[in-house]
């Protein structure tokens, strides 16, 4: 099979649905004329030169028309620059966006989607380095799809084009160049099905977005202290697939749960805590959680990979709930 | 210029409507029949009744917390308004959404809204989307004097500025934002004097005379509709009630209001039609007994709609109704 990148994926999904439905459009900081900031954009690059909008620094008015827009008939993909800057517009969405349909009565079909890059990269720092998906899946009201491969991106993102509901979109800054194989031909992934990235018996192993890759780095080095690990990327937060994570877990009786974002209070809690109201009995060992120390995330790089998680931290993570069973 | 009788009767029967909705909810609110709290337009009705005879039923407006004057004169169901009000399940929003979020898509209410300056973002998106789809619809985005203090009202004007968009910014200035003087608050004297800093016209108009209001909207839709971009038009008036029933009002004298009365817009636009020989007193005691004989309707089916199911509070959320219990 053909490999493209990350943001190939992106910038296809985008073309194929841009290409078929008149009704989406695309805006945001930096995108029409430079591709986006990490180039997400990069393959759009002079095409639909009237819906591929540039746009001042008004996060507000970014995420809040994108309601706007949906309500009189289109289907905007509002770009966010940085997760962080989410906070700055946080209102449109948060009070706007996802109490919308709820508070009117389901009277509008919320057809938008707010799409962009989280998660660290090269000593970007505090104020451009943040995860903050736990948030959206806390508050009601979105749909929430962390992809981690090229085939994940343009398969979810696909499905997000044609969703009904909003839907938010974190792409890692580090997965934007990964390759990886994409199929010529056309296909959705729908929201709520976790994908299998590595079977494996002994340690059920859920993450998201680049502590995917860093989980699959971890399961190969165990294998050789033959512990074998299964690799299960949820794709997407909202909905989440419960049933795929507590069948993993009847299977390996063990549970580890990873994610960049900040442990305490991140969503990896309430993956745990359904794991162990649903299916106690089955576990052979506390479930643990990897995230980063809740602490910003530092500049100089020594301390960046000191806060966040990696590959090391999940197999710590594992062979301590294997506690030397296998 | 010379208007029809017709015309002028039409202007006064909204505001009679408007204030006799107001007069119903304060009493009804005060009689402990309406849960939560409400926001009288209560001589306001002006700006609402002047503004909204320029718009056709497929042009948009974004409303306030202070909204049952918008969606009257928009052209709203006044008894599921009232249900609303009441929290049954044939109101606007199922119950789920009060005074506050009160909308009606299919006349172009793209919602009241809790969030002071809330609207301007939606409207600036509904902007967007009419100047992509190459329509000619405007939206009218109302907002208080409060909301001009807020970032969402400087992002949305520079936004509409530089894109063109068919949008008129509406701004009540009533004199108080909550319980705050709008001079104590507010850098300008006059609020549409902020337009200079977003290079679109701005004008400062007397709101409470319901003509003033008609000739100047009139202007800035017929200049949004051929594509001349967006308008600041303030209309001054004085909010002669509490920011909501039952607010104490320790920030001003009672004799203040009465000053005011004097000059609110029912009275005011009644005694101009006398003197123009277009209301006699068998028509002007028809036209609020016709109010009144509407209002009272509304309130018997509020009164008789049922409550909503409790589990009815779980439905609406996405448009499959799912999520909330994941």
């Amino acid at each position: 099979m053909r490999e493209i990148t990350f943001s190939e994926a992106l910038g296809e999904a985008m073309f194929e649905e841009m290409s078929r439905d008149p009704t989406i459009f695309t805006y945001g900081e930096d995108i029409a004329k430079q591709g986006g900031i990490f180039g997400a954009y990069k393959s759009l690059l002079g095409k639909f030169p009237d819906r591929v909008i540039d746009t001042p620094i008004s996060e507000e008015v970014i995420f809040g028309s994108a309601l706007g827009a949906a309500l009189a008939g289109m289907r905007p993909v509002a770009e966010f620059h940085f997760a962080d800057f989410l906070f700055t517009g946080m209102t449109a969405i948060a009070n706007q966006i996802m109490k919308f349909r709820y508070m009117t009565g389901g009277q509008a079909k919320l057809h938008l989607v707010l799409r962009g890059p989280d998660g660290i990269s090269k000593s970007a720092a505090a104020q451009h380095s943040e995860s903050i998906e736990t948030i959206f899946m806390h508050i009601p009201g979105i749909k929430v799809i962390v992809p981690s491969t090229p085939y994940d991106m343009k398969g979810l993102f696909k499905t997000a084009l044609r969703s009904d509901d909003p839907v938010i979109c974190f792409e890692h800054k580090m997965l934007y160049g990964l390759k990886g194989p994409v199929p010529e031909e056309e296909y959705y992934i729908p929201f709520g099905q976790a994908d299998i990235k590595k079977e494996g018996k002994d340690v059920t192993v859920v993450a998201t977005s680049r502590m995917v890759h860093e989980s699959l780095k971890a399961a190969k080095n165990l294998s050789k202290e033959g512990i074998d690990v299964e690799v299960i990327d949820l794709r997407t937060l909202v909905p989440w697939d419960r049933e795929k994570v507590l069948e993993s877990v009847k299977k390996t009786h063990r549970l580890v749960v990873a994610h960049e974002t900040w442990k305490r209070g991140g969503w990896s809690a309430e993956v745990a805590s359904v794991v162990q109201e649903e299916v106690f009995d089955y576990l052979d060992a506390p479930i643990l959680r990897v995230g980063a120390y809740n602490v910003h995330i530092p500049f100089s790089p020594p301390l960046q990979d000191f806060v966040v998680p990696d590959s090391k931290s999940v197999e710590d993570a594992v062979r301590k709930v294997v506690g030397g069973a296998v | 210029m010379e208007y029809s009788k017709e015309f002028l009767q039409s202007l006064y029967v909204t505001m009679v409507r408007i204030r006799t909705f107001e007069k119903k909810a304060e009493e009804l609110f005060l009689q402990g029949k309406l849960p939560g709290f409400i926001h009288l337009y209560i001589g306001e009705e002006a700006i609402a009744a002047g503004a909204m005879v320029n718009l056709r039923r497929d042009d948009y407006i974004t409303s306030t917390h202070r909204g049952h004057g918008h969606m009257i004169a928009k052209g709203a169901d006044i008894k599921k308004m009232m249900a609303e009000l009441y929290g049954k399940e044939t109101g606007y929003c199922k119950g789920k959404g009060g005074s506050m979020h009160i909308a009606d898509l299919s006349i172009g209410v793209l919602g009241a809204n809790g969030e002071v300056a809330g609207g301007l973002p939606i409207a600036a998106g509904a902007g967007m989307a009419i100047k992509l789809q190459k329509k000619d619809n405007v939206v009218v985005s109302f907002f208080g004097d409060g909301a001009s203090n807020r970032g969402a009202f400087h992002e949305a004007l520079n936004w509409c500025s530089i894109y063109k968009l068919p949008v008129i910014f509406l701004n009540e200035n009533n004199q108080f934002a909550s319980t705050e003087r709008v001079q104590e608050t507010t850098s300008v004297a006059n609020i549409a004097d902020r337009a200079i800093g977003y290079n679109i016209p701005g004008v400062s108009i007397d709101g409470n005379d319901v003509i003033a209001v008609y000739e100047t909207v009139k202007a800035a839709v017929e200049r949004a509709r051929s594509g001349g971009g967006p308008t600041l038009i303030e209309a001054k008036t004085y909010r002669i009630k509490g920011h909501f029933v039952g607010d104490p009002t320790l920030y001003r004298q009672e004799q203040e209001v009465e000053e005011h009365w004097a000059n609110e817009p029912i009275g005011r636009f009644e005694k101009r039609l006398k003197e123009l020989g277009m209301l006699g007193e068998e028509e002007k005691k028809n036209i609020w007994e016709l109010a009144k004989k509407e209002v009272e309707e509304a309130v018997k089916f509020a009164e008789e709609s049922p409550y909503p199911a409790p589990e009815e509070a779980l439905t609406d959320l996405f448009v499959d109704d799912t999520g909330y219990d994941y």
